[in-house]
């Protein structure tokens, strides 16, 4: 038997005997990363929201800063945080490095200016549309942020889940600040960096194709999410 | 607290402050440079039945209004509620309804409790209010269905409802009917007969002629930002003061 068929055949047997490493390795990553889903959304979504609605100094500038940070290349996220947490850095006395808290860091960081540049566009097309009716109904402008928020409810968590996808499938950051420890900070896609280099390619595929079912998940629900409203018009569409 | 009670006590906390008269005293508006209000008065809300601002395309007519509400603010001149300067309390006091419906993306009753909630109704005086609201406009079969599924001409309905349910003082509505086919005009037009034989007054911009009659018990008639002339309807129809709206209900075009 070659070596692909023999271990996709154990990497079968890994996933349907829940091996006890994969399974710790899934969790780890699943904790890490929507760990830092909700604090990206407690960041990014009241600072896109604010962003859209006040005007401020420094405003423009702050948008420009979200926007290239979008596109932030993990590994320079990694390192960010790592010269951060790093026994000289600033925050050297959290001792945070080589632990999950470091890499549910690098990620909140790769993610947050996703999640605050998605709201931000979401909350300014709902204010045109909406900003004039909800100040006759006398609310603050506060008030009027959160309504805007829930407004767009859909779109929001549709960036949340982009935001899940891009940390969970996100493997230079948190190989920086995590260390690809065994037991400690090893989540799948370090895992699977580590093993194929091992040649243990049915740990590998077993937890790529959990990956890879995950982003089938997510995309899927991304799909549910969005409101009917839009698919209407391509309903019965000749053309 | 019972729901009765509730409600009392919802309607004792929106009853705080008047808005009545509202009072515009020579308003001027620029917008890039162009003057688009210049010495606007208009006074409306201190008589009963309904007015209609009457006047062609740009006349300021919804400029004028937003002034008015304290949704704009004025380059000069004053606006006033009941003798006092507008603040955000008081201004769900006045039932706005404007020319595209704004609702939100949920079901026609939610959309009336988000209402009736932002002027101060206790949550558990809502559903009833709002369901109350819905039987008297003959909309509560659409109670449950999703606010943005309904019709142009039932959203615009719901829109109205929406305001009256908060029982304002005064009810303003800017171009209600201009996207509506004749149907939807016709069965908006009857709603807004019934609130005004409620005895809620009324103010209206249109530059419907035909609108106009059947509405106005009296007519504010704009052009080039100002008002140029408030009367009486019959007497406006039958013998406008003003050269300029004489020629807009000859049917002429008055451009601004």
């Amino acid at each position: 038997m070659s070596d692909l068929s023999e271990a996709v055949v154990t990497a079968s047997r890994l996933i349907m005997t829940l091996d006890a490493d994969l399974v710790e390795v899934v969790v780890l990553s699943l904790r890490v990363s929507l760990t830092a889903v909700v604090i990206a959304a407690l960041i990014g979504l009241p600072l896109g929201a604010t962003l859209a609605v006040a005007r401020f100094p420094g405003r423009r500038a702050l948008i420009v800063l979200i926007n290239t940070l979008m596109g932030l290349p993990p590994v320079v996220a990694g390192l960010i945080v790592y010269l951060l947490l790093s026994n000289s850095g600033p925050l050297g006395v959290l001792q945070l490095l080589y632990t999950p808290g470091a890499m549910i860091a690098a990620q909140t960081l790769l993610i947050t200016p996703i999640v605050a540049a998605l709201a931000r566009q979401t909350v300014k097309d709902l204010r045109g549309e909406f900003d004039e009716q909800l100040r006759a109904f006398g609310l603050s402008p506060f008030e009027r942020m959160q309504t805007l928020l829930y407004e767009g409810r859909a779109r929001l968590a549709t960036a949340l889940l982009a935001g899940f996808g891009r940390a969970i499938g996100e493997v230079g950051a948190i190989i920086i600040v995590g260390g690809n420890i065994n037991h400690l900070t090893r989540t799948m896609t370090t895992a699977i960096a580590l093993e194929t280099s091992r040649g243990n390619l049915a740990m590998a595929l077993a937890l790529g194709f959990i990956l890879v079912t995950l982003a089938l998940l997510i995309n899927i629900l991304v799909l549910t999410l969005r409101p009917m409203r839009q698919h209407a018009g391509l309903y019965g569409a000749r053309f | 607290m019972s729901p009765v009670e509730a409600i009392k006590k919802g309607e004792d906390s929106r009853r705080t402050g008047t808005v009545l008269p509202i009072e515009g005293h020579d308003i001027g508006l620029v917008r890039d440079g162009r003057k688009i209000l210049s010495g606007a008065s208009l006074s409306i809300g201190h008589r009963p039945g309904a007015t209609v601002l009457l006047g062609p395309n740009g006349a300021g007519k919804s400029l004028l209004v937003r002034v008015l509400t304290g949704l704009l603010r004025a380059d000069s001149g004053r606006v006033t509620w009941s003798g006092t300067e507008p603040d955000r309390k008081r201004i769900v006091r006045i039932g706005l309804v404007f020319q595209k419906p704004v609702l939100l993306l949920r079901t026609v009753e939610a959309n009336i409790v988000f209402a009736l909630r932002a002027t101060g109704m206790p949550a558990a005086g809502c559903a009833a209010c709002a369901h109350d609201a819905l039987e008297k406009a003959g909309l509560s079969h659409l109670a449950h269905t999703s606010a943005r599924v309904l019709s142009g001409g039932e959203q615009q309905r719901l829109a109205l409802t929406r305001a009256v349910a908060c029982q304002p003082e005064l009810l303003i509505l800017d171009e209600p009917t201009t996207n509506l086919d004749p149907a939807s005009i016709a069965a908006f037009e009857d709603q807004l007969q019934l609130i005004r034989a409620a005895g809620v007054p009324i103010l209206c911009i249109t530059h419907d002629l035909g609108q106009a009659r059947r509405l106005a018990d009296h007519v504010a008639f704009m052009h080039l930002g100002r008002v140029r002339e408030v009367m009486a309807a019959a007497e406006f129809f039958a013998k406008p003061r003003s050269r300029e709206a004489a020629q807009f209900i000859a049917g002429q075009i008055v451009l601004s």
